[in-house]
Parts: structure tokens; sequence; C-alpha cells
């Protein structure tokens, strides 16, 4: 069951998918509490200083889950709630994937497989100057097909990077269908641990687990980590949880609008 | 010209803490003063093109000035989308330096020969492409990188070309420089071309046609205002590129005639590899030669249209 938060962040989603008449409603809803173990209880910011040199590090490299970046965002006073109703309006700083144009959002992503290596970019940046922050990255299951993300892996792995945490948001269904389908990742712990990772799994929809995983972030010096964050694709809309034809969608009727918000009441 | 344009990276990185060096799998010894001195700022990433560029560009998101050296094609097309997303669309002061532009790598075949960067580089906003001619012209534009805001490719030749620059002339990215006086004919070269142009020049002379050569280094952004200028008193333009005749050198100086309605247009010629991948070996001259881009094959060809 989702707790009140939860469901207060998806009817933020729902509303922006209701103005903008679209959005990665599938993607962004297996998102929503990896991000809220992050905002919540991990990332060093400030919210009206988005810039503040010591913040922490956060990029959404699945940049289509920005529905949930921004219902996080905006609650957290990185720009006025308001704002959300402007999701892909023609001059909004919300476009369906995000943009560094709006505070707090540290790299534009939505090509899939380059939030990794401006992470490792930004975590050696740190290394270099001996500064304190941590790289945060989230990527998606099916995002982690591109063979940039495991030449970044390497990299993380040879450069010691314990600032650099990447939290893989597995719902195990990408765009098409099934991510056991369209491209295999299993043993998926394994394969980062024999890329140089600490390998964690949580429940990526138990606020507790993840928020347990992160205090404890990095387990161990030296290393980079990655956080398997087991989700459900669409988790909290009760007719896109699952379902693949909900990865994007346009053009939701009212009576589809109702039904998810009803779920969310 | 390679050997200065790392030299540079190196003294520059020694007077400067932004200053850091990323290579992919280069060859044996590079940097190594660097990598002995200033170790913390000095990288060899492997063969991995797109996580190097996205590596580079974190880097700059936090105020470093990465300099990137790889093979121009791997530079270039393997790392295309990391160079458009992560390089230009945050414009980044991200350089690139290209080893092997043109047909440098001639022996090595169509992967190694970077006959369309200019024209796929030319195309993402922000992106500024630079030839130099020599390598007395490297170290003057290496100089200049280190407070230019956006991204550079720095598009290097294959190294000891005669020196033609002059100091006198200094050296502005996105400044052509006039190295001889045009009479009915202009010249507009870039790279090393230009020291075939300017022999091609002199062979034109004897013919009693007198032409200048205007050296365009930078390709991107083009000096329109100059090339403009001296377009206004010549007969034909003629562009000269070791590269092909789609999107480079050539189609820039179209383009800038066409987008200026208050000029008349002169007569264009455009010299470079023909549009199509290059089926030969050898040697870069061979090559050259046998699209006439010899400065005699310049000269015949500018001929053939007086």
């Amino acid at each position: 069951m989702l707790d009140e938060r939860s469901k207060f962040l998806r009817r933020l989603i729902l509303k922006m998918v209701d103005a903008g008449g679209r959005g990665h409603v599938g993607s962004a809803g297996s998102l929503v509490e990896i991000l809220r173990a992050l905002y919540d209880s991990y990332l060093q910011l400030r919210p009206h200083q988005p810039k503040w040199e010591g913040r922490d590090r956060f990029i959404l490299s699945k940049g289509h889950g920005c529905l949930a970046l921004y219902a996080i965002l905006a609650d957290k006073g990185f720009f006025p709630m308001d704002e959300l109703l402007t999701f892909c309006a023609t001059s909004s700083r919300l476009g369906g994937h995000p943009e560094v144009k709006l505070p707090g959002v540290e790299a534009s992503t939505g090509a899939l497989g380059h939030g990794l290596p401006i992470g490792v970019g930004i975590a050696l940046a740190g290394k270099i100057r001996r500064q304190k922050y941590r790289v945060a990255v989230v990527v998606g299951d099916g995002e982690i097909n591109e063979g940039s993300i495991w030449e970044s892996a390497m990299s993380a792995s040879k450069h010691k990077l314990d600032n650099l945490n990447v939290f893989i948001d597995y719902n195990k269904m990408q765009s098409y269908g099934a991510t056991s389908e369209v491209m295999n990742l299993e043993p998926l712990a394994d394969k980062w641990r024999s890329f140089g990772f600490q390998v964690m799994e949580a429940n990526g929809h138990d606020v507790d687990d993840l928020k347990s995983i992160v205090k404890e972030l990095p387990e161990q010096s030296d290393q980079p980590s990655a956080i398997i964050c087991h989700t459900i694709k669409g988790k909290g809309f009760s007719l896109a949880e699952g379902k693949a034809e909900w990865h994007h969608k346009s053009r939701l009727s009212e009576r589809e609008l109702l039904e998810l918000y009803r779920h969310l009441e | 010209m390679r050997k200065k344009s790392l030299d540079c990276v190196y003294n520059l990185a020694k007077i400067d803490e932004r200053v850091v060096f990323v290579g992919s799998d280069l060859g044996a010894g590079v940097l190594n003063a660097m990598k002995e001195e200033i170790p913390e700022r000095w990288f060899m990433e492997g063969v991995a093109e797109q996580h190097i560029i996205g590596m580079a560009s974190g880097l700059a998101m936090e105020g470093f000035i990465p300099y990137v050296n790889t093979i121009a094609t791997f530079l270039t097309r393997r790392c295309f989308e990391q160079l458009v997303v992560d390089v230009s669309l945050h414009d980044l002061p991200v350089r690139l330096i290209a080893n092997g532009g043109g047909v440098v790598y001639a022996p090595l075949g169509p992967t190694h020969q970077a006959i369309e960067d200019i024209a796929i580089l030319r195309a993402i906003p922000n992106m500024t492409i630079v030839a130099p001619c020599d390598a007395a012209e490297m170290e003057r534009l290496m100089h200049t990188t280190i407070e230019w805001p956006g991204p550079i490719y720095i598009r290097l030749a294959k190294g000891g070309e005669e020196i033609v620059s002059e100091k006198k002339y200094g050296f502005s990215i996105g400044k052509s420089i006039l190295l001889r006086e045009p009479g009915n004919v202009l010249f507009v070269s870039t790279g090393i071309m230009t020291q075939r142009t300017l022999k091609a020049a002199e062979h034109l002379n004897d013919w009693g046609c007198n032409s200048g050569v205007l050296h365009m280094h930078t390709i991107k952004p083009l000096d329109q205002e100059t090339l403009l200028t001296l377009s206004k008193s010549v007969e034909f333009v003629v562009t000269v590129e070791e590269h092909i005749l789609s999107g480079g050198l050539g189609t820039a100086v179209i383009e800038a005639f066409h987008d200026c309605p208050t000029l008349t247009m002169p007569r264009v010629l455009r010299l470079g590899l023909p549009n199509q991948f290059v089926e030969e070996y050898g040697s870069q001259d061979g090559i050259l030669n046998n699209c006439g881009l010899s400065a005699e094959g310049i000269a015949n060809s500018v001929r053939r249209i007086l």
C-alpha cells in the first residue's frame, strides 16, 4: 500500500499528464519512492540555492521519468508548484525530458546512456578537488542496454569512485515489453559486481528499505555502489501497472484520468 | 602539430588548474611528463569514446576544461550523440583534439579517414571548428582555447607541415587571416590546404592571374565579415579543403554568400574530396594529388574556369 506522500506525488504526476496531454506515466510510476528516499533522506540540497557548491549532485539518467522528478522538485520548493501545470507547454521549463534550465536539474537527459558517464565526470571532479559532495544517478533497466553505461561503469570502478551511487530502476519492463524478452539483464547483480561495484538490492517501493540502504552509502570505501531497486512499472497508477503500453501515454480520456485519480485518494 | 598541441595542453595544465587531459587508448608514452607531474588531471580512459565525452562533460560542468584527444573519426562518428547532447547542448568548454583530420591516415582506410567530420560537426549548435595550418599556428590557437566559452573541435594534420603562418597576424578564433592579397581570384582555404593553395597562387601568378589566399582556420563560426568584404572585388572565389565537398568549408562559404542579399555573388569553385569514400590507400599526398588537390592541380582547376 502506498502512503499518503506517495499518493500525493503521484497525484502531482497525473496533474502534469492531464495538463500536458501526455507523459511517460509508467516510467515515472516506478521511480517515485526511489526519488522520495533520495530527496527526503539522502541528498544534501538547498532548493532556494540550487547551484550551491556543496550540494550533492543528482542526475536522472532515464530522463523520460521526469514527471516523478518534477513532482519531487516542486514539492521541495525548487520552483513553484503551479509551474507543474505548464508541462510540455510551448514556453515551459518542464519538457518531456528534463533540462538544466529548470532549477534542480543537474544535466539535460533524455537520450539514454548519457547520465552515468556525466556522473562519473562529476564524481571524478569531486575527487580531484577533494570536495565532499556525492553523486547519485538513476538509470532505467532498458537504459542499461546501452554500451556507454558499461563503459562508464568500468571507469567508475577504475577511479574508485565511492562518491558515486547508481540506482537502477529495475521494473523489468522496457518500452516494447519485458526486459527478459527484449534484452535479458540477468544476472544483473553479478554484472555490476563484476564491473567492480558494491551491489545492494531493495524493494524500490519500500521507502524505509530504501532509506536504510542510502544511509549506509558507501558501504565500502574505494568502490562505487549500485543499488538495484526492484520496482513495478506504472506503480500506483491502476490502469498502468505492469503494462508496456503505458510506458508513454498521450491523449488520456477523462474516464481514464478519473480512474487513475480514484485509486490515489 | 599533434605533439605541439599536446605539449600545449601540458603547459596550460601547469599554469591553470582547470585544465584536464583525457585520452582514449593513445600511443605509448603520450604526455608522460604530464602524467608524472600532474597525475590527478591526466586520464587515459580506454577505447570508450562515448563514455569519454560524457565524463569530460561532467568534469566541465564542475568547472574543469577537459582536452580530449583521440583519432578524428572515433571522436566524431562514434560519440556523435554525446557531442550533441552532453557537450553542445550544455555548451561546455570541452576541447576535442582530433588526430588525423582528412586523409592523414590514408593507408588505414576509410574507417580512419575523417572526410566528413567538418560537415557533421558544423550541424551541431554551439560547436566551434578550427583547422590550423601548421604547428606554429597550432600553438597560438591552443593559448586562445582557455578562455573560449563553448566547445571546440581542433582538427589536426599529419605534422611536420611547412610553417606558413606568421606571428604578426596573431590568432583569434573566428577571425580569418589574409595571407595574400587577392586579384580577380580569392582562394579560401583551411588546414594544411593553405600551404598548397599558396603555391597554387604562385603558379597562377606566373600565368598572369593574380590570386589571393584567405586562410580560414576557423570554419565555424565563419568569418563572414572578412569573406564578404574581400569577395566584393573578385570575380572568382575558390574554396580548398581536405574534406568532402558536401557540408564543409565550401558549403559554409556558399551559405554565407547566399544569406547576404546585398552581395553580388561571385562565381564559386569548390575544391575538395569527392562525395564518396576514399577507395585508395597509399599516402595522404597521393590521395590529395589524385583528387586534384596538389598545388598544380588546384591551379589547373582555376585556369580551366578563367
